[in-house]
């Protein structure tokens, strides 16, 4: 049996452990109903309201045969009492196999692994980490592409505070891939990233254009959504909010592999008349979620899926 | 005579010395190393000159030798300060402080979104730069230097 580990950060996981992660997700795509996990019981603790991934998470446990024990609203809970997130981990991990969680607060998964020998899967802590978003990204962009080396990924929108984006970026830190950044003056990429890309040797270009060029020269264009409450001067958030939306007819010219991937949900970045190009992929890559989170979920519980087939 | 000026706060027999504290963060080192609820004979002085800092500061604790992991919390906020042992009114040793890799329960996150923050836990932070000391929270990851670094 292999070692049972918690994934907090996407930093947690090596090169080999990545690809190792995306073999299993393609596999469990070719056998989502794989009852592996028949006996195991898994907790989904979601101290604020994430439906999608909850959803995602509690589908893959019941498709690979476990049960599932847990809460969406902690207001139901004792935590609303005052109970301390340290004894609501330690009175659920002696029930359980795994935990999966969600806090609104950073670093709440890093310090659940502190109070408890069970382990954890941070499914998003504040603006913080969100590892299994990271995955099936990676896993969209590994599927599409056949690699991850030789691409060039443009991420597009709000990259200072875009989790998505930082992560996404560190993880293929590990790749030979190109980036553009492209985004307005209040939400370019922040400099430690720069720093981070320029330490690594990261090709990459910054841009508050999204052209025509940047966008036939990608192989993913990764969106994300311009929020409104991050502008200090609201008249600066309706001169860039349409920049940065993608329509049908600015794809003309581009690469036949590419795919557009966003985190979801989007509000007006990507145009509707783009969802019927097939070259539209993030309803698909929600579907990735699913993959991703199997095969991080045996990772966790230290199950080999292939060798329990 | 310079000799004389040197004394003119006071002699020590046995203890320690700690010079070259720089003077805004003199009286964060006397919390630091709980000098506050001492027994034992603690003189502080401050902005006294220094050519290295301009103005210093200096603690001078009689008949005690710290542990190294004690004293050398205080690099978290003077990282120029030197430690000098006295036995018998003569210096037996002197060093630099030095600072560990991590510093627990010492400094706070002043995120309002961090955990550390809202449970009730010991802070946890990792250094990620001695020159200028920069520490990273182990649970939010912000960083923290110079002034913005807080004691608990």
């Amino acid at each position: 049996m292999m070692k049972k580990q918690s994934i907090v950060s996407i930093d947690n996981l090596s090169k080999q452990e990545i690809l190792s992660l995306l073999e299993d997700a393609a596999w469990f795509e070719q056998h989502p109903n794989h009852k592996i996990l028949d006996g195991k019981v898994i907790a989904t603790l979601f101290f604020e309201p994430s439906t999608r991934t909850r959803l995602s998470f509690e589908t893959a446990v019941n498709r690979l045969g476990g049960r599932i024990i847990g809460f969406s609203d902690p207001a139901a809970t004792s935590t609303s009492k005052g109970e301390t997130l340290k004894d609501t981990i330690k009175m659920v991990s002696n029930y359980v196999d795994l935990i999966v969680m969600r806090h609104y607060l950073e670093g709440a998964a890093q310090y659940a692994t502190e109070v408890t020998d069970v382990p954890i899967i941070n499914a998003g802590d504040g603006a913080h980490q969100h590892p299994s978003q990271t995955m099936l990204d990676l896993y969209s962009i590994y599927k599409t592409q056949g690699r991850l080396d030789d691409i060039t990924v443009t991420m597009v929108g709000d990259l200072k505070y875009g989790r998505t984006v930082h992560s996404l970026l560190q993880a293929l830190s590990h790749f030979r891939v190109k980036f553009n950044f492209v985004a307005c003056d209040e939400l370019r990429m922040p400099r430690e990233f720069i720093t981070f890309c320029k330490e690594n040797h990261i090709d990459f270009t910054e841009s508050t254009d999204f052209s025509e060029e940047v966008i036939n020269n990608s192989d993913i264009i990764y969106m994300t959504r311009v929020q409104r409450e991050r502008f200090a001067d609201l008249a600066e958030y309706d001169r860039v909010k349409d920049l940065y939306t993608l329509h049908n007819a600015m794809l003309d010219g581009s690469r036949e592999n590419v795919r557009i991937l966003h985190p979801l949900p989007r509000v007006n970045e990507i145009n509707v008349d783009v969802d019927d190009n097939p070259k539209a992929y993030y309803f698909q890559q929600a579907k990735n979620g699913l993959f991703a989170r199997q095969a991080m979920i045996c990772k966790c519980l230290g199950i080999n899926p292939k060798q329990n087939n | 005579m310079a000799d004389k000026k040197e004394l003119a706060v006071s002699a020590l027999r046995y203890g320690t010395v700690i010079d070259h504290i720089p003077s805004r963060s003199l009286f964060k080192a006397v919390r630091l190393l709980g000098l506050e609820d001492f027994p034992t004979a603690v003189t502080v002085g401050n902005n006294l000159p220094s050519e290295r800092l301009g103005t210093k500061g200096i603690i001078k604790v009689a008949d005690t030798i710290f542990d190294p992991a004690v004293i050398n919390r205080i690099a978290i906020i003077a990282p120029t300060a030197v430690v000098n042992v006295i036995d018998d009114y003569a210096v037996v040793s002197k060093e630099a402080v030095s600072l560990p890799d991590e510093i627990i329960d010492l400094v706070r996150c002043t995120n309002p979104k961090c955990v550390s923050c809202h449970e009730p836990m010991r802070s946890r932070f990792r250094v990620v730069s001695r020159e200028p000391v920069t520490l990273r929270c182990c649970y939010c990851e912000h960083e923290y230097s110079g002034d913005k670094i807080e004691l608990k």
